[in-house]
């Protein structure tokens, strides 16, 4: 009994020790998915944090960055759990990645509970912008409903009557199906969710899909799923009789296996490797320099701005992050030059922002691209931000 | 209408599909009584096989007789160097055993062919829809799909049922002693019979590889059912594995597309689609669950379990 007294004692002391000390180095956690089917996410991430963190000479406001990268493995317990690890046995001062709306659900408690500032470069469930928004949570991303909302306008320009639409069945899935319906003027015919990760073979929901004879098909899905589903959706015959619109189906890291099956497929979003800004060029151009044979992704992009972000707010509170009401206010100022030009947030945390319509290419070396065709929608802000008592 | 048909044609090519994996797994379960987990991970090496030796030679279906012929061969290796050291050991060695073989091939893919998968495009008389009824359209890559499977399940049944081959293997299943007693050379038995499910575990996993595409960790998943559809039709029958593989690709596929209709009329909308895809992919374990109490040996049991 005596001695496990002292134990306890000895571990508030090594708890509570580190938060008395001067911050020495600024230490980040990164939580994306670094296994599986879709690590090449998690990677493309993880490289574009690291080009952030070479611009910035290694340090952000005079001090040394340390980063820990934890794999979530796409499972919300595992995210959790390292979530956690992070908070509780590294003490890092800003926790960012998340892919997966899902996995960061599990894991926003305990950052707001222990008030370390959480910086989501991926996920957007609409929890985190309305009723769960919190003053330790940032986005560098957007609201899941905010890029399918762009799609569905789009939808309305092109004429589109009627639409089926397909996706996951988790957080983010149906936030984005819910996008497009609460946009898009013309009738849904139809809706399907499938089991997610695990369900690949579409076959079933494209049969109904055909069935039901829609003037367009709306699809969310990230990751390998996108290739497989618009594989299938050409093998069934559908490619050229029901047109496609997309959101984060189709990007730079999903395209080297999609090839011609991309061609002619709109996608929204908010970031195009194109825009014609400073910090955009040089993110796109370093990338390609210090990673020859990959390319820079919107997940990369928005990671590389969270690494800004933090740098920025770190260096107005001086290297002082035991102050978080300051560093809370730096954060929300958004002071550094973002990729996709503007960035500003709204009060709950979520940056307002533009989405532009991206189409894919063939380029002169017969390689795949994505370029900017239009802005669909300017200074969008999400529609869950009157819902959060953060004004 | 159209769609009942379409939606039935989709259960048949998934029930086919799942047949050539769960055939080899049940030949080498009932005869050699070995418990391969590392059957999905030679599903996975058909498909790498074939999107390289497709990107190779540029041809689909060269690329896809190459991958048959390089996945037996891997699957015989495999038995020699590796599986031997199992049998007549307990039902946890081989789990172990076959897991590290898991590890070991999702390691060596990554070495070899890096991790981002890969994709197998399909030629373009086979990336359309064909009529096949009036009105009715179907993808010609899944008819091929369930065409290739019909006629290797008829081969199979020839195989089985019709050569000398076959008769070692039918008894094999049900007395492994006797017949080992009776002179056979057993050895050569089990590489043979392993390369063989090695080789349809490749095809199945090739023929899926333009629908699914190519990736670290397929077999995984797939396996899972393989293993159901296995404990469903009975150790060791292959006839069994058919009945149920059809059974499981009908129940999933049309549960999957009618279900959450019949949902519906119960629930909101919002619920039933959220809780469709869900309630829709445990029909195929309480359908297993149902065989196992009334026939715990399987619908086609060999009878020496």
């Amino acid at each position: 009994m005596h001695k496990a007294l002292v134990t306890m004692g000895a571990a508030l002391l090594l708890t509570a020790s580190p938060a008395a000390a001067q911050n020495k180095s600024v230490k980040i956690g990164f939580v994306s998915t670094f296994s599986g089917p879709t690590a090449v996410i998690g990677n493309n991430m993880r490289d574009s944090f690291e080009l952030a963190l070479d611009h910035l000479g290694r340090k952000m406001g005079g001090l040394p960055v340390e980063v820990i990268y934890e794999d979530d493995q796409q499972k919300p317990d595992v995210g959790k759990q390292k979530t956690d690890k992070l908070i509780e046995s590294d003490h890092v001062d800003f926790i960012v990645g998340y892919i997966w709306s899902n996995v960061l659900l599990a894991s926003i408690k305990p950052a707001v509970d222990s008030k370390t500032f959480l910086i989501t470069a991926n996920a957007g469930p609409h929890e985190i912008a309305g009723e769960l928004c919190s003053p330790y949570i940032f986005s560098t991303s957007w609201q899941n409903d905010q890029t399918p909302q762009a799609m569905g306008l789009y939808m309305n320009q092109k004429g589109v009557k009627s639409v089926f639409l397909i996706g996951p069945n988790y957080a983010a899935g149906k936030d984005m199906l819910a996008g497009v319906a609460s946009t898009f003027k013309g009738k849904i015919v139809g809706q399907e969710l499938t089991t997610w990760p695990s369900q690949l073979d579409f076959s079933a929901e494209l049969a109904k899909a055909k069935a039901a004879n829609p003037d367009a098909i709306f699809v969310f899905y990230p990751g390998k799923a996108g290739v497989q589903f618009l594989s299938q959706y050409a093998q069934a015959g559908l490619k050229g009789k029901i047109p496609l619109y997309t959101a984060f189906t189709i990007d730079e890291l999903s395209l080297p296996l999609q090839k011609d099956l991309a061609l002619g497929v709109p996608g929204a979003q908010e970031w195009v490797n194109d825009l014609p800004n400073e910090a955009n060029k040089r993110f796109v151009a370093d990338f390609i320099k210090k990673y020859p044979g990959k390319k820079p992704s919107f997940y990369g992009a928005q990671s590389y701005d969270a690494a800004m972000l933090i740098a920025s707010a770190v260096t107005a509170v001086k290297g002082d992050l035991s102050d978080k009401e300051a560093v809370r206010k730096a954060l929300e100022r958004a002071d550094f030059k973002s990729v996709r030009g503007k960035f500003r947030f709204g009060n709950n945390h979520i940056p307002i922002q533009d989405f532009y319509l991206q189409d894919v290419v063939k380029d002169a070396n017969g390689d795949y691209v994505l370029k900017t065709v239009t802005t669909i929608v300017k200074d969008s802000q999400d529609n869950f931000h009157d819902k959060c008592p953060m004004k | 209408m159209t769609l009942l048909v379409e939606q039935c044609l989709n259960g048949l090519q998934f029930g086919l599909l799942l047949f050539l994996l769960a055939a080899g797994l049940t030949l080498v379960f009932g005869i050699m009584d070995l418990v391969n987990l590392a059957h999905g991970s030679l599903y996975m090496l058909g498909a790498y096989f074939a999107a390289t030796f497709a990107a190779w030679t540029g041809s689909f279906v060269l690329g896809a007789l190459l991958a048959l012929g390089a996945t037996l061969l891997v699957g015989m290796a495999v038995e020699v160097v590796a599986m031997r050291r199992l049998y007549g050991r307990d039902h946890l060695d081989h789990v172990l055993g076959t897991f590290g073989l898991i590890l070991f091939f999702d390691e060596a893919v990554r070495l070899l062919w890096g991790p981002e998968g890969l994709s197998l495009p399909l030629p373009p008389w086979l990336n359309t829809a064909v009529q096949i009824l009036p009105g009715i359209y179907y993808s010609s890559y899944r008819l091929a799909i369930i065409v290739v499977t019909l006629a290797v399940a008829a081969f199979l049944y020839v195989l089985v049922m019709r050569t000398r081959i076959g008769m070692l293997i039918r008894a094999g299943a049900s007395n492994r002693e006797m017949v080992g007693a009776l002179g056979v050379n057993i050895k050569l038995l089990y590489t043979l019979i392993f390369g063989l499910g090695a080789a349809l575990a490749g095809l199945a996993g090739l023929m899926q590889a333009p629908i699914l595409t190519v990736q670290i960790g397929m077999g995984e998943n797939i396996l899972i059912l393989a293993f159901v559809i296995t404990v469903i039709g009975g150790i060791g029958s292959i006839r069994g594995a058919l009945v149920a593989a059809l059974f499981v690709g009908f129940i999933d596929t049309l549960g999957r597309a009618f279900f959450p209709d019949l949902l519906r009329m119960a629930l909101s909308t919002a619920a039933a689609s959220t809780a469709a895809p869900a309630l829709s992919s445990m029909l195929i374990y309480l359908l297993m669950a149902v065989v196992l109490v009334f026939k715990p040996e399987g619908l086609f049991s060999t009878g020496n379990k």
